[in-house]
């Protein structure tokens, strides 16, 4: 039901760990739903993502979107890192199974909360980004009623 | 990889070489329509007779109280609609548990908005009902108890016998669902009171797309699929005689060998179970240690997810099944886990694995030794871990 780079990046997952003291750090998803992912971001002075690292709690295609959203805004700056949309991660797998699209949602809110932790703590205000949800699946279709 | 290690036989089983055998000749040679009047069609009749006998055999029911239905949902489907139908002029009140398939559940939510009322019964940590709270909501207007024989996911053995006797003191129908545990435990109708048992050949090495509803003689429910007169009038529609005939013998060799294979079954699942409690840290068994179906072992693991352990798994050729969300294509996971109490984050670090008869120690020694690494690796790769590791560490200082 994946695709062979989803297959790829679950198995070999990029950039697994954690980072210490990082710029900025974004955890979203809840365990309710079954996935968490956790994004660490070291960023230097000329706001450039010199290294990225995650953790996930979740399926295979949540490990999968966790670890090539991180290779897609390594070595970015903060600007072209929010442009690494969910579309776009879906797009670098090969596209995801429609049940597992919201996946692909938590990896570029997980990206957003580190980008957001790390505005805060350096107080400045990073344009485009706003405060991320707490919950990824707010607003989410109720499941189709039974007939 | 190709699997070779099959763990997964609560959710289907490999048809018996013995049954294909003894089904095939209903396709090309012995392919007469058994309602026809010419030899052919009476020998298709005369093996569906057969095949009869030999599944009432297996529960001690009467031959003409079998009724042969495409699998164990339509069975379970017919019980309670047509138990609802036939009996709700006298009340309109219905009992179940929350941790049913959803043949069951879902019938009885369907049949709620058709006017029903039902109770969806409590379980303790083990997946056991709490007779006292069935006997509580037992009212005049109660109809049906139904009551699943074995979970599918725990494989918890509910007590039957005692839902039996209850419903018989109040004079209200039981049915049980008895997929799983149908030539896996042993089952006698009158012993037990059952009024209706539903069960599908493909979970005891028989072919898919057939099963039966034993409906005890005096019940009063009706067609659900109308028509001919198949059946004795109660299923309509041409029998699938090589299905019937298949069901017929995969009935018989699951009977003639259930107290060998399910001892050995016991002893290898125990083993496993004792194993993987004691060597993989922070994990539970979920369903109850003893009385349980004994091919059935089931586990959470906790700070990972379901999904990716069955897919690193199938990746090691081995075929296990999750009650995670991930698993079923909604944001839930398995009501069964929840119903025993289970957090959600548990929940969805299941992992179901089911023996079969040809099941070897030397398979669950490698299953084992996979489960252990891929565990840790999916620990390895979780925030939740990672939480739970920082927090010990700081109450170490």
């Amino acid at each position: 039901m994946y695709s062979e780079k989803v297959m790829d990046h679950f198995q070999n997952p990029r950039n697994v760990g954690e980072i210490e003291n990082p710029s900025g750090v974004g955890t979203v998803g809840n365990a309710k739903c079954g996935d968490i992912m956790r994004i660490y971001l070291d960023i230097d002075e000329n706001q450039i993502i010199r290294d990225c690292k995650f953790k996930t709690f979740g399926c295979g295609a949540a490990v999968a979107t966790s670890s090539m959203a991180t290779e897609l805004v390594k070595g970015k700056n903060i600007q072209e890192a929010l442009q690494v949309t969910n579309k776009a991660v879906m797009e670098a797998l090969d596209g995801l199974p429609p049940v597992k699209v919201h996946c692909s949602l938590l990896a570029e809110e997980a990206i957003h909360a580190a980008l957001w932790d790390y505005a805060e703590k350096h107080g400045i205000k990073i344009e485009g980004l706003s405060k991320p949800k707490s919950d990824i699946h707010e607003g989410e279709e109720e499941e189709e009623e039974e007939y | 990889m190709k699997t070779r290690i099959y763990l997964d036989n609560a959710a289907t089983t490999k048809t018996a070489q013995e049954v294909v055998d003894a089904m095939l000749p209903y396709f090309t040679e012995s392919y007469g329509n058994p309602s026809s009047i010419y030899e052919l069609g009476q020998r298709s009749k005369e093996a569906i007779t057969k095949a009869r006998e030999e599944v009432a055999r297996v529960i001690g029911a009467k031959t003409e109280e079998i009724y042969f239905t495409g699998g164990g949902s339509e069975a379970d489907n017919w019980a309670i609609k047509a138990a609802y139908e036939a009996y709700k002029s006298k009340g309109n009140h219905i009992i179940t548990s929350k941790i049913e398939h959803h043949a069951v559940l879902h019938t009885c939510q369907y049949l709620e908005k058709q006017g029903a009322r039902v109770t969806y019964l409590d379980v303790d940590e083990n997946g056991l009902v709490d007779l006292d709270q069935l006997q509580k909501a037992i009212t005049p207007e109660t109809i049906l108890i139904t009551i699943m024989f074995a979970n599918n996911e725990i494989g918890t053995i509910e007590p039957v016998k005692e839902i039996g006797m209850i419903a018989k003191e109040h004079g209200i129908l039981f049915h049980t669902d008895a997929v799983q545990a149908f030539g896996q435990v042993p089952i006698d109708v009158d012993e037990l009171n059952i009024d209706m048992l539903s069960s599908s050949a493909h979970k005891i090495n028989g072919p898919k797309g057939i099963g039966c509803l034993y409906i005890r003689k005096g019940v009063k429910i009706r067609s659900f699929i109308h028509g001919g007169a198949q059946e004795r009038k109660r299923r309509a529609g041409t029998e699938n005689v090589p299905g019937i005939v298949g069901y017929g013998v995969a009935a018989r060799m699951a009977a003639e060998s259930m107290i060998e294979r399910t001892k050995k079954e016991k002893e290898l699942r125990d083993y496993f179970i004792r194993r993987v409690l004691e060597e993989v840290p922070y994990t539970r068994l979920n369903g109850d240690p003893v009385k349980r179906l004994p091919n059935n072992a089931n586990f959470s693991f906790q700070f990972i997810e379901g999904e990716s352990l069955l897919i690193m798994l199938d990746m090691k050729g081995i075929a296990g099944s999750s009650g995670s969300a991930c698993t079923s294509g909604s944001l839930d996971p398995s009501h069964v886990l929840l119903a025993i109490g289970l957090p959600h984050e548990i929940a969805h670090g299941s992992l179901r694995l089911t023996l079969g008869a040809d099941t070897t120690k030397e398979d669950l020694d490698y299953t084992l030794d996979q489960i252990k690494e891929i565990v840790a690796k999916l620990r390895n790769l979780s925030p939740l871990y990672e939480d739970f590791i920082r927090k010990q560490e700081k109450e170490k200082k």
